[in-house]
């Protein structure tokens, strides 16, 4: 027991220097995936056999399955042995000062007004701690357990809050709901947890961004995260930077669970290396995102702004399972060069006047592919449900493409289902009146597309909405002729 | 300041205008007069750059400077306005943003520092009364849900706020009844200075008892083929342009 504490004490003192400093876990595993793999890295977190097992029953389902290719993106099947699925963080940083590092990324960080020592951190820079950040997280943190709200690590709550985890891990995404999901469900790295306690309201916006080791825990991330009855909470997930990353492959999964009269309000901002503009490298996103509205009039919202990744591929749903339970999905997915994305959303009506909201915009530059692919149900059971969906694709120049596949499956007659879709370009008149105004065609594109995505802006936190905003002029540069 | 010299353009295969001259000093009001289909927005288009027109022969001088090499966007900052006869509506962007990127685009362009929040909103305050434009107008997507007599208030509100030394106005007086012709008409000469020109483009003659023009301009077949002053227009108004025709012996 006693070592156990030092361990654990070893790791929690460790945690903030996560990458940088620390002399835990430096060793890498080879390449492959095998049962072997699994238990190593079960091992190198000190997880209890509980944990252990359910990451075996994974990794044995996956081994049943098959590559999914039913979406509209293209890419070569990916060779699961030549992963490595646990690598410790690098001893050395890559660059020992900026002069180091590509320019052109500077450049993007300098457009974001990033501070230098963030910029740092994210282009893999050697970083001295500064003091004040780290008092920031700990007033951070005190704040919080004083409402009893959880805040931590995935790894740190298998330990420390076994029961929390063993109840509500793989209770929305089952690990064989999909391939991806099984995957992650064996090897997932790290991740998020919180548990916001029945009544209160988190007084802060939760973001990854506070914990430092959330630098490290890319490739197979897993977040949990539970509202008791009655509780809110916001969490922010990303960062408007673009990672330097050498993970190609990005399988995460995410679980929501909201109880009666709870709300979870969850913003992402995802801007992963999206591939040179020939299309060469980038990051495979294949993320599995559900919430479970299980609680009566709770409520579960959806906020995303994808800009990055070579392959975006995925489905944030609600399950609105409670009576009155509410799902919104409000998305903005940008493509450029020759990136793909097909993502929407999924909201499946169970309980009576359950209601979902869907506005999805997608943009499409260069010679990328952009879809929405969507899917209401509704059940039988679910009385008088109510779906309003709305999904805007905008052209830029007539090499790219957007697809819309929305599903609808209703077996409830008093349900309301409404569906509103436009396909729309630049048109040559909106240009030339803001140019007539002064603004370059450039300046002209950026307002016109903000505009546009102005209905999900809106649903973000203020701070966040405006580094959108920014990052979405960024990403569609030299998009027009 | 403004200078046109033997114009002709085309689109397609379809030569618009054929040869049109035409001379505006700074503080004077000019008026183009003429039936449909004679090339009058042609040339407002042509003026403010929009490319859809060639250019075959002539050439168009602002300030010493050929426009007819600058982009649309630079003409603008150069101090070229055309108040559209057609605004379009863009969702989601705000007059009030619309107004702060093109006012600090000129002002970039002049080697100035972007205006202060609190200038603006000051400015834009005085501005829209030259209009009698509510507030809530400038909150609100731009033209988006607007009547014809509010997007046409909203288009010299934003010459008011950018102030161009050469505005061109696109047949502003159509689709507007009589109040808000006033209001727009007044709004107009009091932008009027000894430094700005106007070129009104119009079918009647009622938008001219308000802005009063220093000259009108008959246009027919693509070229200027008579000038006088604001009697002109009465005179048109009153015999309407057949006469035109045939004194020109099409």
């Amino acid at each position: 027991m006693s070592d156990q504490d030092t361990i654990l004490d070893e790791h929690i003192a460790g945690e903030y220097k996560y990458g940088f400093a620390s002399d835990i876990a430096q060793e890498t595993v080879a390449a492959g995936l095998s049962e072997d793999t699994v238990r190593f890295i079960s091992a190198k977190k000190n997880e209890p056999e509980w944990m252990l097992e359910w990451r075996l029953t994974a990794y044995r389902q996956w081994l049943k399955m098959k590559q999914p290719h039913w979406q509209n993106v293209h890419f070569h099947d990916i060779n699961f042995q030549d992963i490595i699925y646990y690598a410790a963080p690098k001893k050395k940083p890559e660059y020992k000062s900026l002069d180091e590092v590509d320019p052109e990324l500077l450049a993007v960080y300098d457009k974001l007004g990033l501070p230098k020592e963030e910029q740092k951190i994210l282009a893999g820079v050697a970083v001295d701690f500064v003091m004040d950040s780290e008092s920031v997280i700990t007033t951070y943190k005190a704040t919080l357990a004083e409402k009893g709200i959880i805040f931590c690590s995935i790894s740190e709550a298998i330990r420390e809050h076994p029961a929390l985890v063993k109840q509500y891990l793989g209770s929305v995404v089952p690990p064989r709901d999909n391939y991806y999901s099984a995957l992650n469900s064996a090897v997932f790295s790290d991740g998020s947890f919180v548990y916001i306690p029945k009544g209160v309201r988190c007084p802060m916006e939760l973001s990854t961004y506070f914990r430092i080791n959330a630098q490290n825990t890319g490739q197979f991330e897993r977040t949990l995260i539970i509202a008791e009855e009655g509780s809110y909470v916001s969490y922010l997930e990303g960062c408007t930077a673009p990672m330097r990353d050498e993970n190609q492959l990005h399988a995460a999964v995410v679980e929501l669970v909201t109880m009666d009269n709870a709300e979870i309000k969850y913003s992402t901002v995802q801007n992963w290396y999206p591939g040179d503009k020939e299309g060469k490298g980038g990051i495979y996103n294949f993320v599995t995102k559900r919430g479970l509205c299980k609680g009566v009039n709770s409520k579960i919202s959806w906020t995303q702004v994808e800009t990055g990744s070579a392959i975006t591929w995925k489905y944030p749903s609600c399950i609105l399972k409670g009576d009155n339970s509410i799902g919104e999905f409000y998305s903005v997915a940008v493509t450029n060069n020759y990136q793909q994305a097909d993502t929407g959303t999924k909201m499946i009506h169970i309980g009576k006047n359950t209601r979902s909201r869907i506005v999805s915009k997608g943009i499409s530059g260069g010679k990328s592919q952009n879809s929405y692919r969507g899917l209401v149900q509704v059940a039988g059971t679910a009385e008088n449900a109510y779906n309003f969906s709305q999904c805007d694709s905008l052209l830029l120049g007539d090499k790219c493409g957007a697809h819309t596949f929305p599903y609808l499956e209703i077996k409830n007659k008093s349900a309301q289902v409404e569906h509103e879709a436009t396909t729309s370009k630049i048109g040559e008149d909106l240009m030339f009146y803001c140019n007539q105004r002064g603004l370059t065609s450039e300046e002209a594109v950026d307002m016109i597309v903000n505009g546009y995505c102005k209905e999900v802006f809106k649903q973000l936190p203020m701070e966040f909405a405006v580094e959108a905003q920014k990052l979405l002029s960024i990403s569609l540069e030299g998009s027009v002729g | 300041m403004l200078h046109i010299k033997n114009l002709h353009a085309r689109v397609g295969d379809k030569e618009i205008l054929k040869g049109l001259t035409l001379d505006i000093n700074p503080g004077e009001v000019h008026a183009i007069m003429g039936p449909n289909g004679t090339g009058k927005s042609t040339l407002a288009s042509i003026i403010a750059g929009k490319t859809d027109y060639e250019v075959t022969a002539g050439e168009i001088l602002f300030h010493g400077k050929n426009i007819l090499e600058m982009s649309a966007d630079e003409r603008a900052r150069e101090g070229i306005f055309l108040a559209f006869q057609y605004p379009v509506e863009i969702p989601g962007v705000s007059t009030t943003n619309f107004m702060k990127a093109a006012l600090n685009a000129k002002r970039k362009h002049q080697g100035l520092e972007p205006i202060t929040a609190k200038d603006f909103l000051k400015l834009m305050n005085e501005k829209r009364q030259l209009v009698e434009l509510d507030k809530s107008y400038l909150s609100r997507s731009i033209n988006e849900g607007f009547s014809g007599g509010e997007k046409k208030r909203n288009e010299i509100f934003q010459m008011a706020m950018l102030e161009p030394l050469f505005s061109v106005m696109d047949e502003t007086d159509s689709g507007l009844d009589i109040d808000a012709l006033r209001i727009v008409a007044e709004g107009v000469n009091k932008l009027r200075n000894k430094d700005n020109a106007f070129l009104v483009i119009t079918h009647y003659q009622r938008l001219l008892n308000y802005i009063v023009p220093d000259f009108v301009h008959v246009m027919y077949d693509g070229r200027i083929v008579k000038t006088g002053d604001k009697n002109l227009a009465l005179r048109m108004e009153e015999k309407g342009y057949d006469w035109i025709k045939e004194e020109v012996g099409a």
